[in-house]
């Protein structure tokens, strides 16, 4: 996996709450039996007049030119909700973002997007309009930089926030493990837990 | 003493393989599910990356997003490249050695109704699927949740679990609910008052009178939605109805391994004095037959309310995304629900699909005729749930009634490029979701309980079946 430390990139304003993952990638648009292939499809939804024909829609933000070089989304709360598909993140991934900040996040969603490189940024919904009203605003540029280290976000203004990421998700995006690699390292203590379960729950083990 | 438990923390304690970090405990997973749909991306890269399958025996997996639900169905689909999902999901499970219903198994259906009607999802287990909806299965009181692909990948390939520990929250469900209020208004009701995210990082546990007085069935429509209230996952403590619902079914214990497990199951209860991080207390007499008029599942009102003004919603985020709602949905503020003329009317999913939905559907639907306006489609949630309404003749009253009568799946549920009531029409829907699209670019669903569904279908516009 991907590791995340800094990035600096243009953000996109979302500023909806609750965008599910059948929007992020409608169900459709999952053709193939692959994590690769998906970046067209990202909110097709909503980015295209004609989804068949791919016909952009110029009012979705991802279409405008200011927001071409997309790398971060900053949107509302419940991010990802609904349902389970990582083929979102898969999607989001191949599009090129490789943040979201946001106030809170689908629960599945969020694991997708750190157990595949992404950062799902945390921050209050005060904090959160704030970003959302700068990057809107034509007369400032919108790139941001976010640093995991020291887990700010700062805008090219220089205003700066702090954002909220759990220490477990934090180390394992900062250092791009693989999670069945390190899960493993307990293979003993798996072994022996079926081993003391087992006389317990013997109908689990036939 | 020992301190008194919640049940949520007794089965966490009993999965618990090693505690990794404050936040994070490894966790015993003891089956996981898998379908057609993100079962064969695990799968597939499971392999590619030179792993197997841990405990083969525990995995199980069967057919029901992307396979047809017409009569004489084969591997064909009308979802484009449909068939390679099918394929590809029927290969490699062969390649992994794991548990596969398949086509033409009378066990294929629906992965979270086959996983209870099968006793694979059994009462203080923990059971995960590469699909939002597991927690459906927390209606026989096991901690059962949804999960990405490469969360799946760990699981098959470890038999634990990575996970950090929900909060808890118990929601009583007190009192007795009136006629025609059924286990799906419950929830929809609980949505509607807290919003989409007010069970974000809950394990909740259903409780209180009006839970009790449901039936296995109905908890599991209650727990199914337990996802679109954000939740981890919901469950109900297993009693005397869960043990009879679970005995005899196919993978479930037998002999000595059942005189066990019964011992076991007892202790599977919230101890008195057990604390909770939060409690909701929900006045069942208070509930009424619900509709939804937005686009996601807390936007729902009793069937005979006006949707909201705009000016009644606080948060300015809300309004914006009931204004976008409204919008699609072709609909005004403050207007009326009922009578609105509908196109469609669905009957199935994991929510609503079993022989007891089926069954208060049907009642309902004798001798009636579903309005020559309305394309009206039922689709049992399993091939056993089909057999036995056949065998019961539901399938012929809801023909007679106007119904497409179809094979098992989860159908119209969703839309993946296949079939679809159509741009723009409007649609009764048993399902869970109503989100812009579920289910076709531009079909506007409404979610509703089967019997609203079924009473929606014959006065051609949505009603309540007490009003029909
Ligand atoms: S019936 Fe619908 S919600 Fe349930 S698993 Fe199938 S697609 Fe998902």
């Amino acid at each position: 996996m991907r590791e995340f430390r800094q990035h600096v990139g243009i953000a996109a304003p979302l500023p909806l709450p609750n965008i599910d993952t059948d929007t992020i990638i409608p169900s459709r648009e999952m053709k193939h039996v692959s994590k690769t292939g998906l970046a067209q499809g990202l909110f097709s939804g909503w980015r295209y007049l004609n989804e068949r024909k791919k016909e952009p829609n110029p009012e979705f933000v991802l279409n405008q030119h200011r927001y071409r070089e997309t790398t971060i989304l900053v949107t509302g709360e419940n991010f990802g909700c609904g349902s389970s598909r990582e083929h979102a993140v898969w999607a989001l991934l191949e599009y090129g973002i490789r943040s979201i900040i946001a106030p809170s996040f689908g629960r599945i969603f969020l694991t997708n997007c750190v157990r595949n490189g992404i950062l799902p940024a945390a921050i209050n919904e005060n904090q959160c309009l704030d970003i959302l009203s700068l990057i809107t605003d034509q007369n400032i540029e919108n790139r941001i930089e976010i640093d995991l280290e020291k887990n700010l976000i700062t805008l090219s203004n220089g205003k700066s926030f702090q954002f909220e990421l759990n220490s477990t998700d934090r180390e394992n995006l900062l250092n791009g493990w693989d999670m069945i690699d390190k899960t493993l390292i307990n293979q003993k203590e798996i072994i022996e837990f079926e081993k003391k379960d087992q006389p317990n729950r013997p109908w689990q083990y036939r | 003493m020992t301190k008194p438990q919640s049940l949520f923390e007794k089965i966490w304690k009993a999965h618990e393989v090693v505690s990794i970090s404050d936040e994070e405990s490894l966790i015993y997973i003891d089956k996981i599910f898998l379908h057609e749909r993100t079962g064969s991306i695990a799968l597939q890269s499971l392999h590619s990356s030179g792993r197997t399958v841990r405990h083969p025996s525990k995995v199980f997996c069967t057919m029901d997003h992307i396979v047809d639900t017409f009569p004489g169905r084969n591997d064909k689909t009308l979802m484009p490249g449909g068939t390679n999902f099918i394929v590809s999901t029927r290969k490699e499970a062969s390649k992994a050695g794991i548990n596969l219903f398949d086509l033409n198994d009378p066990r294929q259906g629906i992965s979270h109704i086959v996983a209870a009607e099968s006793g694979i999802a059994l009462p203080g287990s923990t059971l995960v699927c590469p699909d939002s909806h597991t927690c459906t299965l927390g209606g026989i009181g096991l901690l059962a949740w949804g999960i990405g692909s490469t969360e799946a990948e760990h699981a098959l390939a470890t038999s634990t679990l990575r996970v950090k520990k929900p909060r808890s929250m118990k929601v009583i469900f007190d009192g007795m609910c009136q006629p025609g209020v059924t286990a799906k208004d419950m929830i929809l009701f609980l949505i509607s008052q807290y919003g989409v995210s007010g069970g974000a990082g809950y394990a909740i546990e259903f409780a209180g009178t009006g839970v009790l007085g449901l039936e296995s069935e109905a908890r599991m429509t209650l727990c199914n939605m337990a996802v679109e209230f954000s939740a981890f996952t919901g469950f109900v403590a297993p009693d005397q109805k869960t043990v009879e619902y679970v005995i005899g079914r196919d993978f479930a214990p037998r002999g000595s391994d059942l005189k066990i497990a019964k011992v076991y199951w007892q202790n599977l209860h919230t101890d008195v004095g057990a604390l909770f991080d939060k409690e909701i207390v929900v006045d069942c007499s208070k509930i009424r037959p619900s509709v939804s008029w937005g686009t996601n599942p807390s936007q729902v009102i009793p069937i005979d309310d006006n949707i909201p003004k705009l000016e009644m919603i606080e948060a300015i985020t809300d309004r914006l995304a009931a204004q976008k709602a409204l919008k699609y949905m072709d609909l005004e503020p403050g207007m009326e629900l009922k009578g609105l003329p509908i196109d469609g009317a669905f009957i199935g999913s994991c929510t609503n699909s079993r022989l007891s939905d089926l069954r208060l559907a049907a009642n309902f639907l004798r001798g009636k005729k579903v309005s020559n306006k309305v394309a009206a489609i039922c689709v049992p949630g399993s091939t056993k749930i089909k057999i036995k309404a056949e065998e019961e003749g539901l399938d012929k009253i809801f023909i007679d009634a106007g119904f497409e009568w179809r094979e098992a799946g989860c159908s119209m549920c969703f839309y993946a490029g296949g079939e679809t009531f159509g741009a723009g029409k409007r649609v009764i829907s048993s399902t869970n979701r109503n989100f812009e699209g579920r289910q076709g670019p531009n079909t506007r669903t409404h979610i509703a309980s089967p019997l609203t569904v079924a009473a929606s279908a014959c006065a051609g516009s949505i009603c309540g079946a007490y009003d029909a």
